[in-house]
């Protein structure tokens, strides 16, 4: 039974691509087809949590591709987790997409529209698979299914983007994903995924960390520096894609990929025991920092924040390499906490970009108080990038940082943990701060908006034929208060309901870390 | 019935070739042609399937038994190559020549057809036969036909291409004759396996030194080892484009297995790699072909001498994984053999579909072509993903026997060579995607459209099956597999 929903859950998000491309001509229900399948994909991954929980783990195998390496999907707590996030946050995505494309007078819709199924498809595909070929063949997916999306806009940037993209993670997979795993596959001549490790007593001395960093590196999603340098570039895509794909499903593939070495491939114990993860303990600390450092002087709304899922990708590796059971399950929660987190802070900057045309952080003063709802949807969820309460981000920084404690020579990286949440408030609350309590710039740019603000807002499309929005239904119509004009409905609905989700994330905690506790098994 | 395939093998279309000449009517002979491919397909199938089960057939042509007579001799390799040859000509025939691209008028196509099954008899013959002196005779039957159909391209160039590749065969042939006559001068026989065994005594000879010199020169010019490939890309260029899609899937395929038949079965891995250590030439250069040729493919404007650098690198890896001397090479080499040629071929048919519609193979005259002609162009990009070796492509399965091979061996850095080179495939392939789906359509991409549905299903065929090829590997991993290893003698 729960193998059938496995199933479902992976063949509706591709099943419904060629019913997309048949509705080509009909967009409505074309988008609406969409969200069906996501709703219908999301329904059988929750159907299958009340079992997964209860100890299942269910099991298919396609067929045998190289000797002892099946096409098989295996789902356990982490790779459940992992769906959720991807399958859960399709909706809110979709709807919040049409907005946007929609308002953006966006061309290619069918094409954007069905690379962001196969993407889903893709993550699916990750999460719920058995070992690590199966593993790399949907990672791969994921990178080409992508690339028409990032390169979205078809002009030179978006082309120069997409060879950086392609560039980077490409070439990590290939030449040190790929490298390690068939590496391991000569090793330990399997490569599913079992608990406690398929490496202990296999491998010793320097390899562990020379494998240990071909997987970590070669994992290229997981943006860890040196390899970051695709996710700020990728951001020329439009923001559904920053939001869905570069918060949500891409880069956590990486850091998925990784966690899912370091407790099934190698063990929590043979990394313990050898201290193969020291140096990438290091690595990840250092990209922490330099990144939240980074994001501190960036303007453009949307390369700041893609710096901070930088840093926050590597709360997650650090989490991972220091091999305690409470960090990798503190990392393993993470990955939800941010994603819910990030994916509300890329709509707000989107719902920015459409609504008023505002792409830099140092234009946003005045707007909290034009659109109180959608900027406090924001200060939530940047409560939890930081790790305050009631953000559910505090929650796997807690464990994360628990985890760092169970050894002295690990201390430092307690103070990482709480060096980088400060950093994370002076890069994210300068936003709240200026959007609430700084008066509106009056710029040449911005002075039609400025009109708006305070002349009749029902009128104002009118009396500014100029303005590039396309559709008239969607220009921001919410007048609430005098001065208030929230974003169209189709945009602010996902950006409450995954701030309230930071919410219930913190709330639930203690169910995740239970949920997730099954992975580290008898770990000491 | 079993043991008369090999014979029939070759016989029908070398029967088949001159009844076109007197049906004459195109569509009759395109149909006729088709038939009889169809039907080679069904009998190699018969024989590969037979092989897997009860081990080689041999035949003894004429009755007369081997040693004295000619044997056929078809064991898991020689069944699994023909059906390759078969199979990629039972997709390509269908499709016809693509009118467009040739140079003959309509009422003359029937010589298209006689030289392709005459091509194809002689890379059967090659595939399936016992005797030294029989490979000759069929490497002399393909090369004739092929010089015919590349000079078929429409352009004046496509003669002086077919002239160089004409004088370079030649010089090929002629070395492979030498070195049967010098292996028969020791030997006194010519049957491939009595050969081996007479050979042994005499192996320290300079004779047999020069006669496996001569040989693999031979041979190595036939499949375009670089640096002797310098007729390949001018060939494939202007040849027609359905002429470059068989010849690139299947006669430098077969070539490759003659050199490895050469080096397994008349030689011996152990005076080969044992005593003259031909791995010390052959690793090198192929490595040399991986590179150059992705390099090279990057910088072209043509999108068929692309695909022809890129089948330079491709050929690479294949006499790599014989270079390694160990089943798994081999296997990887036996693989990419069956893969490179279903998504090479396919990839030539999307181009020939496309010099269809827009009369030009400039990557230039290319630009926004994903919105005219969608299919194709997904086409392409599968095609180009099994290329670079994405896992889920064909690509993929014989990048993994080669990686896996050489890590085996504990030469870390020569995977790692393995997995650069394929990033340049990236490169080539990326060059063409981004024109195709960035570049905003040109006048001539506006006023085109999609290719009638008779020229796209049987690159879908192709294409789609270096995906099914890709993950369900029964029949070529396992097979090459078994292949390998018969043609190593540990079966």
């Amino acid at each position: 039974m729960t193998a059938t929903l496995m199933m479902a859950a992976f063949f509706i998000p591709i099943g419904v691509v060629p019913l997309m491309w048949a509705a080509r001509k009909m967009p409505d229900l074309r988008d609406g087809l969409m969200v069906v399948a996501g709703l219908m994909t999301f329904a059988c991954v929750v159907g299958m949590v009340p079992a997964v929980s209860d100890g299942a783990r269910p099991e298919v195998l396609f067929f045998q591709v190289f000797d002892g390496v099946p096409l098989a999907f295996r789902l356990e707590p982490l790779g459940l987790v992992y769906a959720l996030v991807a399958s859960g946050l399709w909706v809110p995505t979709s709807l919040y997409a049409f907005g946007y494309m929609r308002g953006h007078g966006e061309t290619n819709q069918t094409r954007f529209f069905i690379c962001f199924a196969l993407a889903i498809f893709a993550a699916l595909g990750i999460a719920m698979s058995a070992n690590l070929f199966t593993l790399f063949t949907f990672y791969e997916v994921l990178t080409f299914s992508t690339y028409p999306l990032v390169t979205h806009a078809g002009n030179k940037a978006a082309k120069r983007a997409g060879r950086i993209y392609l560039g980077i993670l490409v070439t990590t997979s290939v030449t040190m994903l790929l490298m390690a795993i068939l590496w391991t596959y000569v090793i330990a001549g399997t490569l599913d995924f079992t608990v406690g490790g398929i490496l202990a007593g296999k491998v010793d001395g320097p390899l562990v960390p020379i494998l240990l960093g071909l997987f970590a590196f070669g994992a290229g999603k997981a943006a860890l520096m040196p390899f970051h340098r695709w996710l700020p570039n990728a951001m020329v895509a439009p923001t559904p894609v920053s939001a869905l794909l570069h918060a949500v499903a891409v880069v956590k593939a990486g850091v998925f990929t990784i966690l899912k070495v370091v407790i099934y491939i190698f063990g929590l114990d043979l990394l313990y025991t050898t201290g193969g993860s020291d140096i990438l303990k290091w690595v990840a600390a250092a990209t922490i920092l330099i990144s939240s450092i980074v994001a501190l002087r960036l303007d453009n709304f949307k390369a700041r924040l893609a710096y901070s899922t930088i840093s926050q990708l590597a709360y997650i590796v650090l989490g991972a390499m220091l091999v305690t059971p409470d960090s990798v399950v503190g990392a393993s929660m993470h990955i939800a906490m941010h994603a819910m987190g990030k994916i509300t802070l890329f709509f707000v900057a989107g719902a920015c970009l459409v609504s008023v045309h505002k792409s830099k952080v140092s234009e946003l003063n005045g707007l909290g108080r034009k659109m109180p709802i959608m900027f406090g949807a924001f200060s939530i969820a940047a409560f939890s990038i930081i790790g305050l309460p009631p953000g559910g981000g505090s929650w796997g920084k807690w464990f994360m940082a628990l985890g760092a404690t169970s050894q002295p020579s690990d201390y430092p990286f307690v103070f990482v943990y709480m060096l980088s949440s400060l950093l994370a408030i002076g890069y994210l609350m300068p936003i709240v701060a200026r959007a609430f309590f700084l008066p509106e710039k009056v710029g040449p740019s911005t002075a039609h908006h400025e009109a708006d603000a305070h002349g009749d807002g029902q009128h104002a499309q009118a009396d500014h034929p100029e303005t590039s929005i396309e559709d008239p239904s969607l220009v921001p119509v919410l007048p609430i208060g005098e001065t208030i004009r929230e974003t169209h409905l189709l945009m602010l609905g996902p950006i409450v309901f995954t701030a309230a989700g930071c919410i219930a994330l913190f709330l639930l905690a203690p169910q995740l870390e239970a949920f997730l506790r099954p992975i580290v098994g008898g770990s000491q | 019935m079993n043991a008369h395939l090999p014979a029939l093998q070759v016989v029908l279309p070398l029967l088949a070739a001159p009844v076109c000449v007197l049906l004459r009517n195109r569509r009759v002979v395109g149909v006729w042609a088709t038939l009889i491919a169809w039907a080679s397909l069904a009998i190699a199938i018969t024989m590969l399937v037979h092989t897997m089960e009860h081990g080689t057939i041999s035949y003894a042509l004429g009755g007369w038994e081997s040693p004295l007579g000619i044997e056929l001799r078809v064991d898991v390799a020689n069944a699994f190559l023909a059906t390759i040859v078969t199979g990629i000509a039972s997709i390509v025939l269908p499709y016809g020549p693509g009118s467009a691209t040739l140079a003959i008028p309509q009422d003359r196509q029937y010589l298209f057809y006689t030289a392709f099954l005459l091509c194809m008899t002689g890379l059967l013959g090659m595939s399936v036969t016992g005797d030294a002196f029989n490979v000759f005779v069929f490497v002399e039957i393909t090369s004739l036909s092929s010089y015919t159909l590349i000079a078929l391209g429409k352009g004046r160039r496509a003669l002086t291409a077919a002239f160089s590749y004409l004088v370079m065969g030649t010089i090929g042939g002629t070395f492979i004759l030498l070195a049967i006559g010098l292996c028969y001068q020791m030997t006194g026989t010519l049957n491939m396996a009595d050969m081996a065994l007479r050979l042994q005594p005499v192996m320290g000879t300079r004779t047999v030194l020069v006669a496996f010199g001569f040989f693999v020169v031979g041979a190595s010019i036939k499949l375009a080892l670089f640096p002797l490939h310098q007729w390949m890309p001018n060939a494939y260029t202007h040849a027609p484009s359905v002429v470059s899609a068989f010849l690139s899937a299947t006669a430098t395929k077969v070539s490759y297995f003659v050199l490895v038949r050469v080096v397994f079965t008349i030689f011996g891995a152990a005076y080969v790699f044992g005593t003259v250590h031909f791995e010390w030439l052959l690793m090198p250069l192929s490595i040399a072909a991986m590179f150059v040729g992705s390099i090279a493919a990057m910088y072209q404007t043509h999108i068929k001498r692309l695909l022809a650098y890129s089948s330079m690198a491709q050929i690479g890896y294949m006499t790599l994984g014989l270079s390694m001397n160990s089943v798994e090479g081999l296997t990887g080499g036996l693989v990419h053999l069956f893969n490179h040629g279903l998504m090479k071929g396919g990839l030539f048919l999307v181009v020939a579909n496309i010099t269809f519609r827009l009369n030009s193979s400039k990557i230039q005259d290319m630009a926004g072509l994903a919105r005219k002609m969608p299919w194709t162009t997904l086409a392409f990009a599968v095609g180009g993903l099994s290329l670079i070796g994405v896992p889920g492509t064909a690509g993929f399965i014989s990048k993994w026997y080669l990686v896996q091979a050489a890590l085996m061996k504990g030469q870390i850095w020569l995977a790692l060579l393995i997995l650069m080179s394929s990033l340049l495939a990236v490169g080539y392939v990326w060059k063409v995607i981004e024109v195709m789906l960035l570049k905003p359509p040109t006048k001539r991409v506006e006023n085109t459209t999609p290719a009638p549905l008779r020229m796209i299903w049987p690159v879908w065929v192709m294409i789609g099956s270096t995906v099914v090829f890709g993950l369900w590997t029964t029949w070529t991993g396992t097979v090459a597999e078994v292949a390998a290893e018969t043609l190593m003698g540990l079966r």
